[in-house]
């Protein structure tokens, strides 16, 4: 057996849109910059990389977020999974430097990626001011919902608001796999297990009863 | 693991092994633990799973939460050293299903999502090669897998039958360590292991469970899997007798490494490999045994490219580029063995011409490179509203590995010619609370409308674990059209002519992977469950690309008559008497039976057989 193939959906439309993107934001040279550098001076790990070791975001290849980017992704990180009682908020776990990880590798789906989300974060600083004339982190919850409802879900997404429905799917995705792939993420949505254990002893009698099979 | 790291080699050894995963390993340990002296030439680097497996390792340790890259295909922590669809340096030839000129192009794809090529080829390149990292299924072939061509009038039958191999399959399953358990009556062309060879299964998972209540009311019976796991210790004095009767220094040096391997400890996916060397891996469980006999020297790093043969037509040894200095080597045995891996053998021994063999060595019936096949693969992904919202507990198991699975269920109506494909398949079911990876919340986009905040963060706590995925694999029957020959204008890094490959999978592949989507389809919806991966009726569109499922055997078909076969009933090359191979290559059917265990079964047989000749003075 060998483990599922993810499923990478959006991947052409994504793809599309860094095409379309360029073309269209061509105005704004720092962008186009910083999408540039970071890349293209990191080296991939390699086909024989250590694996029994731990690696931080940076440690591999430089990362690319300036200030300006680096509020906006923390408060988009934020808004997609907010501290709640059970368990803290995405960039408490450090989940923006994941994103900046991400953006700043040397390979197809995350250059592709780089340009979707750079871009994303400047339209959604953009959409911000132009609808409350301050920058997407410094808006209020509600403020920030109001943006988010617009492009949470592309069957759903205003006309003309496509793309950034593809941004927003693209970051969540990021923010989630950032956040739960932490121990704080994986007790939050009920892992048990990486755990050496004599038996294993299967599910419990209450698991049982309640899937009908006790 | 002491290897021979001076690379000085004896002047001439009994048996050369080329390869060192499945079938090198097996053919290494039974020759050597009967004394007989043998080098093993592994391509790859030298590998030690005891110090390199990233046990506990969470994605969160690792490179972009160790997602997928063209570095790493399999994610961050797989146990595959330089390699996977590419491999640096080794390139192979292939055309795309999306060009109609039909032009060989060196082989890029890396995502099989995505893929466009008419055949994908992995290899890694290390010690102990795919067992490295494999599924660990561990299924023996039956008697109809045996006798497909007598059964139903299409493909080619072994040159024997199951009974033949069946007490292989019972010393294997002993070395290695096979959990599972027999079925009474015994299923059809399921066979059960002689008493006591069996360790016990696991208990089932959660989801496994739900899987096996509903697919019973669809006829479809849910089994323990067999899986090269230990799942504890067996009789290790009986299990010595099994293996070597009568032969107390080889049960020795068996027992006195199979005591050092732990039982598993149901943690950490399997395809790190296993540092405590639970699972069964070439580098842990066929290698150390065979250098502890101190007659086995292994060179990696050692680039096998042609068998040397003599004036008569006899096997003399083998060329390899050493990979550290670029010289070309030559070293000598009076046996030589193939098990670089299915299509690797074929391509050395197309690669080794002479004006005896002006088509390669052992290749007079020009059958070498022909009948490739891979498994049938397509598969499902299903959501499960009654695992939704479970209480948290401890479903892991052993790591990724099945604890159920359900063999082929349909051969009465098969063979009655109502199913519309002539082979069957078994269903892998695997999902339920796993640990998160990459994209762990991503399906549930389309459940919550594009959910965030505080109700996608419940939605997470609700949804997780709810998933099952089922995967079909299935047989493939051998064509014309699927083989694998040399290519006339591209070279390796080392100045090795590579594989060119052609393949096509016919209708009766086709429509199983079409019946594979309706059938777990059916599954989900009895579970009360829905479908959220796509569904395809075109089962074109169903099957996954060639090669992807990573079991491409046949290329040096086994066979009762020189004129259509590479090799006779014992892997021994018809034209050269000492040069056998014993990996996939040998392979003229591919059941829905994952083919490690039948090629150490093979091997095992192979290598008794040597030992035999070796005896009479006939090698």
């Amino acid at each position: 057996m060998n483990p599922p193939e993810p499923v990478r959906i959006s991947r052409r439309d994504a793809l599309q849109w860094v095409v379309a993107a360029g073309a269209a934001l061509g105005a704004a040279p720092g962008v186009g910059f910083a999408a540039e550098t970071g890349a293209r001076t990191a080296k991939p790990y390699g086909t024989d990389p250590v694996l029994n070791k731990t690696y931080r975001p940076g440690d591999l290849w430089p990362l690319t977020f300036a200030a300006a980017q680096r509020r906006t992704a923390v408060a988009l990180c934020d808004l997609i999974l907010p501290a709640d009682e059970k368990s803290p908020s995405a960039s408490a776990v450090g989940v923006p430097d994941f994103v900046d990880e991400w953006i700043s590798a040397p390979y197809p789906i995350q250059r592709a990626d780089r340009t979707v989300v750079l871009e994303g974060l400047a339209w959604l600083d953009g959409e911000s001011q132009r609808r409350f004339s301050r920058d997407f982190a410094a808006l209020d919850a509600a403020q920030q919902s109001a943006i988010a409802d617009d492009i949470c879900h592309k069957p759903r997404a205003k006309a003309g608001l496509e793309k950034a429905a593809d941004f927003f799917a693209l970051f969540r995705n990021l923010t989630t796999t950032g956040f739960y792939t932490t121990p704080v993420g994986m007790k939050d949505i009920g892992f048990v297990g990486n755990l050496p254990q004599v038996k294993f002893a299967g599910p419990p009698k209450a698991v049982l009863e309640k899937l009908g099979l006790a | 693991m002491p290897l021979l790291l001076e690379r000085k080699t004896q002047p001439q050894y009994d048996v050369i092994v080329v390869g060192s995963g499945a079938g090198g390993g097996q053919t290494a340990y039974v020759l050597a633990q009967a004394g007989v002296k043998v080098l093993v030439l592994e391509t790859g680097r030298n590998y030690e799973p005891t110090k390199e497996t990233p046990m506990f390792q969470t994605p969160g340790q690792a490179p972009l939460r160790a997602a997928r890259t063209p570095d790493k295909h399999f994610g961050f922590h797989d146990a595959t050293v330089d390699g996977g669809w590419t491999v640096p340096g080794e390139p192979y030839t292939v055309r795309q299903s999306n060009d109609p000129s039909g032009k060989f192009r060196i082989a890029s794809d890396w995502l099989v999502a995505e893929a466009k090529q008419e055949w994908m080829w992995w290899r890694p390149r290390m010690l102990g090669g795919r067992t490295n990292h494999w599924g660990r299924i561990a299924l023996r072939m039956g008697k109809h897998d045996f006798k497909p061509r007598s059964r139903d009038g299409l493909g080619i039958d072994w040159p024997f039958d199951y009974e033949a191999l069946a007490p292989y399959y019972d010393k294997v399953e002993s070395l290695i360590g096979v959990w599972g358990s027999n079925q009474t009556p015994e299923l059809e062309n399921t066979p059960n292991s002689s008493p006591g060879v069996l360790l016990p299964p696991p208990k089932p998972r959660g989801y496994e469970l739900l899987v096996q209540k509903h697919a019973k009311t669809l006829g479809i019976p849910v089994v323990p899997s067999h899986m090269a796991i230990k799942s504890g210790h067996p009789n290790y004095a009986q299990v010595a007798e099994r293996l070597h009767p009568g032969d107390p220094k080889a049960q020795e040096i068996f027992v006195a490494d199979a005591r050092q391997r732990a039982p598993c400890f149901w943690s950490t996916p399997c395809g790190r490999g296993c540092s405590i060397r639970a699972n069964y891996q070439s580098t842990t469980v066929h290698l150390p045994p065979a250098l502890a006999t101190g007659n086995l020297d292994i060179i990696t790093d050692a680039h096998v490219r042609e068998v040397s043969v003599d004036d008569r037509g006899r096997a003399t040894g083998v060329h390899y580029v050493d990979k550290k200095t670029r010289k070309d080597m030559h070293v000598k045995a009076r046996v030589v063995v193939l098990a670089a891996s299915g299509c690797e053998s074929a391509r050395i021994l197309l690669n080794s011409r002479t004006p005896r063999f002006p088509n390669g060595v052992a290749n007079s019936s020009g059958k070498v490179g022909r009948y490739l096949m891979d498994t049938v693969g397509a598969d499902v992904i299903g959501q499960i509203p009654a695992l939704e919202g479970l209480p948290a507990w401890n479903d892991e198991g052993a790591g990724t590995a099945l604890h159920l699975y359900a063999p082929w269920w349909q051969y009465g109506e098969q063979l009655a010619g109502k199913l519309g494909f002539a082979r069957g398949y078994h269903i892998e079911i695997s999902g339920g609370r796993q640990m998160p990876a990459h994209g762990v919340t991503r399906w549930m986009t389309d459940l919550n409308g594009g959910a965030y905040g505080k109700k996608l963060k419940d939605d997470a706590r609700r949804y997780f674990g709810s998933t099952i995925h089922l995967a079909g694999r299935g047989e493939m029957i051998p064509n014309d059209d699927s083989f694998c020959e040399i290519d006339p204008d591209v070279k390796d890094d080392w100045g090795v002519p590579v594989l060119r490959f052609k393949f096509r999978f016919s209708d009766h592949e086709t429509r199983q992977a079409a019946h594979m989507h309706r059938t777990f389809r059916e599954i989900i919806e009895a579970m009360g469950g829905r479908v959220i991966s796509k569904l395809a009726t075109d089962g074109t569109k169903a099957i996954n690309p060639g090669g992807s499922v990573i079991h491409e055997v046949g290329t040096t078909c086994i066979g009762s008559d020189p004129r259509n076969s590479v090799l006779n009933p014992w892997c021994q090359a018809w034209d050269v008497p000492n040069l056998f191979v014993t990996d996939g290559g040998p392979f003229v059917s591919n059941a829905d039976k994952n083919p490690t265990l039948s090629i150490m079964a093979l091997a095992w047989r192979s290598a008794d057989h040597m030992l035999a000749e070796m005896k009479r003075g006939n090698l």
